[in-house]
């Protein structure tokens, strides 16, 4: 083809907003410096830490679907649950029997050595991250048929629906749940041990995500989000596309379950592994607050409202729900595109966004 | 000269309403066919069936050949055949490049491509083609900040990315002012001769249609009144009655 070209710059310029920009390193060093330092300044809260990293996770991994793909689900807690049982089960399955081991409330006084433990929790962690992509893929299948709200009410719908099953399932423990097999160590080397690996969880979260949005597929979801129909006669894959999206977000969400049950000590369905009410809308709240669609939104979200949590629990403690509420509301009614979403539009260029171009005043001439 | 599409017989009706009746049109390989007709004569509706946005009631499309009327609209996007909508339809949050990336063929894609970065020739390809259309230098802007004569260009530089061999073109000149139309007119017209690409335009701006198109298909009440060459068409009393309101 001919094309006559006026006026162009010679070089082909990437998209900016894919680009790794300094402030994204400045931010994400200032992160891994805390995340190393943190437990060291503040050992008595590596067990709070680690769990701030797993709503770090929980936040990125939500936005995979809510932010970058339009598709706000409430049910994602599901995949935690799910890891958590796959990565519980996997890790009792692999030396005895599981319907033995869950049917006495002290684990059938069966005793992990240490060998057997570590090789559970790795192996369980895979199966849990596997299982629970599946799990995305085969529910994906259903549920990805509606659109809205009705996407919304029907993974809630899937997440309330799993507590209730798995607490009938007698294999699984039940409704009376089960006691996870015991760390071979200190109290002091289980926090670490764990720590380390939710931090390793959520820092990989993020790279794998910050690479994947720089792909073709971080493309494609940010149509479907702006217009599926339009995606669709212009043939892109989207089934193809929601489906690996859910099933990402499904994996890290299994490991964080996984992790999760294996440092609370014992888990049951309905507080513990497909907690809706409460993680299963802080990750929405989460990637709200810090601006959904971004890739620092979720992260920045999660931190602010876990410290604001802990902070409230600790100090206000009878108001805590209230302070949350008040956050969520003051967000979605003021705030809506959040605080990274609300950076991003003031400061452009902080995230390597141009807009020099933007003709001032004349928006609308058509040339 | 061979026919791209070949519809035979379609029938669609919503309800009690029978929006294409029995029609019968051909789109012959690399030039330009027009269709008109009143509002509501059943245009946008014969295009939905042919891009298969809806299952047709009974007849047959082929295109290249092959029967297409039981094919989903991604599958029929795939093959070679794209439309633009009527209400232009862009990724309102995205910019004007990323717009034109995500438009690349997605015809032979396995599932790994999904994976894969853009290279430079789709860069350079989706920046020549955004100064084709003239909008290269709103090429980082928000495409949703576009004004709506501008996101048509947008939509129509998109679909050429995209390489099709008939691209349908559904009122591609409605709500552009005078002096742009022109230049699309110019640009559609070598999208046809220089990028081969058949063209399949509803159209209600006569001016329009009849500079370009080499035949004409005119619907009205869902039926099909005349075909032929735009002066067949002008010089229909049938044509000028539907329009005129005269029946």
């Amino acid at each position: 083809m001919t094309i006559v070209a006026n006026e162009r710059a010679d070089t082909v310029e990437p998209t900016a907003r894919r680009m790794i920009t300094p402030n994204d390193l400045i931010m994400f060093g200032a992160i891994v410096l805390f995340g190393i330092v943190g437990p060291l300044l503040f050992p008595n809260y590596t067990f709070q830490i680690a769990v701030l990293w797993l709503m770090v996770l929980f936040a990125q991994t939500w936005d995979v679907m809510g932010g970058q793909m339009g598709y706000n689900s409430l049910g994602n807690i599901f995949f935690f649950g799910a890891g958590m049982y796959i990565c519980t089960v996997t890790q009792i399955g692999l030396f005895t029997d599981v319907g033995l081991y869950t049917s006495s409330s002290d684990g059938g006084s069966f005793l992990f050595t240490p060998d057997q433990y570590y090789i559970g929790v790795a192996v369980g962690l895979l199966f849990a991250a596997i299982g629970s992509s599946l799990l995305a893929v085969a529910l994906g299948w259903i549920v990805f048929g509606l659109r809205g709200p009705y996407f919304a009410i029907g993974t809630l719908g899937i997440a309330l629906g799993a507590g209730e099953l798995v607490g009938a399932w007698e294999w699984v423990g039940g409704g009376g749940g089960i006691p996870i097999p015991v760390y071979p160590g200190s109290g002091d080397g289980k926090s670490f041990f764990y720590y380390c690996l939710c931090f390793g969880a959520a820092m990989a979260t993020f790279v794998f995500l910050k690479w994947l949005y720089s792909t073709r597929f971080g493309l494609a979801i940010n149509a479907i989000r702006d217009d599926e129909e339009k995606a669709e006669a212009m043939g892109v894959h989207t089934m193809r596309h929601k489906t690996v999206a859910w099933a990402i977000s499904a994996f890290f969400l299994g490991i964080s379950g996984g992790l999760f049950g294996n440092m609370t000590g014992f888990i049951e369905p309905l507080e513990v592994a497909f907690p809706a009410p409460t993680f299963g809308l802080f990750m929405v709240a989460m990637a709200l607050l810090g601006g959904k669609g971004t890739i620092w939104g979720p992260v920045i979200g999660a931190i602010l409202f876990h410290i604001v949590k802990e902070a409230t629990w600790t100090y206000f403690l009878g108001w805590q729900w209230v302070a949350l509420g008040v956050i969520i509301i003051v967000n979605i009614v003021f705030f809506q595109q959040g605080i990274v979403g609300w950076l991003q539009e003031k400061y452009p260029a902080w995230f390597g966004i141009e807009v020099e171009e933007r003709p001032s005043g004349v928006k609308g001439a058509a040339e | 000269m061979s026919n791209l599409v070949e519809v035979r017989n379609v029938s669609k009706a919503f309800g009690g309403v029978i929006a294409n009746d029995d029609i019968s049109i051909d789109v012959p390989e690399g030039q330009i066919t027009g269709l008109i007709g009143p509002n509501g004569s059943g245009k946008t509706t014969l295009f939905n069936s042919v891009v298969g946005y809806h299952p047709i009631d009974s007849g047959s499309i082929k295109f290249k050949g092959k029967e297409i009327s039981k094919y989903r609209v991604q599958q029929i996007a795939r093959l070679g055949m794209l439309r633009t909508f009527q209400q232009t339809r862009i990724y309102g949050n995205m910019n004007c490049i990323d717009n034109m990336l995500i438009s690349v063929p997605h015809r032979k894609a396995v599932f790994f491509d999904m994976f894969k970065p853009y290279p430079n020739e789709l860069r350079e390809k989706a920046e020549d083609l955004l100064d084709f259309v003239g909008l290269y230098e709103k090429r980082k802007l928000n495409s949703g900040d576009l004004s709506f004569g501008q996101q048509k260009l947008l939509e129509f530089a998109m679909a050429l990315m995209n390489e099709p061999e008939l691209l349908l073109l559904d009122e591609p000149t409605a709500g552009i002012n005078p002096t742009l139309i022109n230049g699309l007119i110019d640009r559609l017209k070598r999208a046809n001769t220089e990028f081969g690409i058949t063209l399949f335009i509803i159209e209600h701006n006569m001016r329009v249609i009849m500079n370009m198109a080499d035949n004409i298909y005119c619907l009205a009440h869902g039926e099909l009144l005349a075909a032929g060459n735009p002066d067949d068409i002008q010089n229909d009393q049938s044509v000028i009655d539907a329009y005129l309101g005269a029946h």
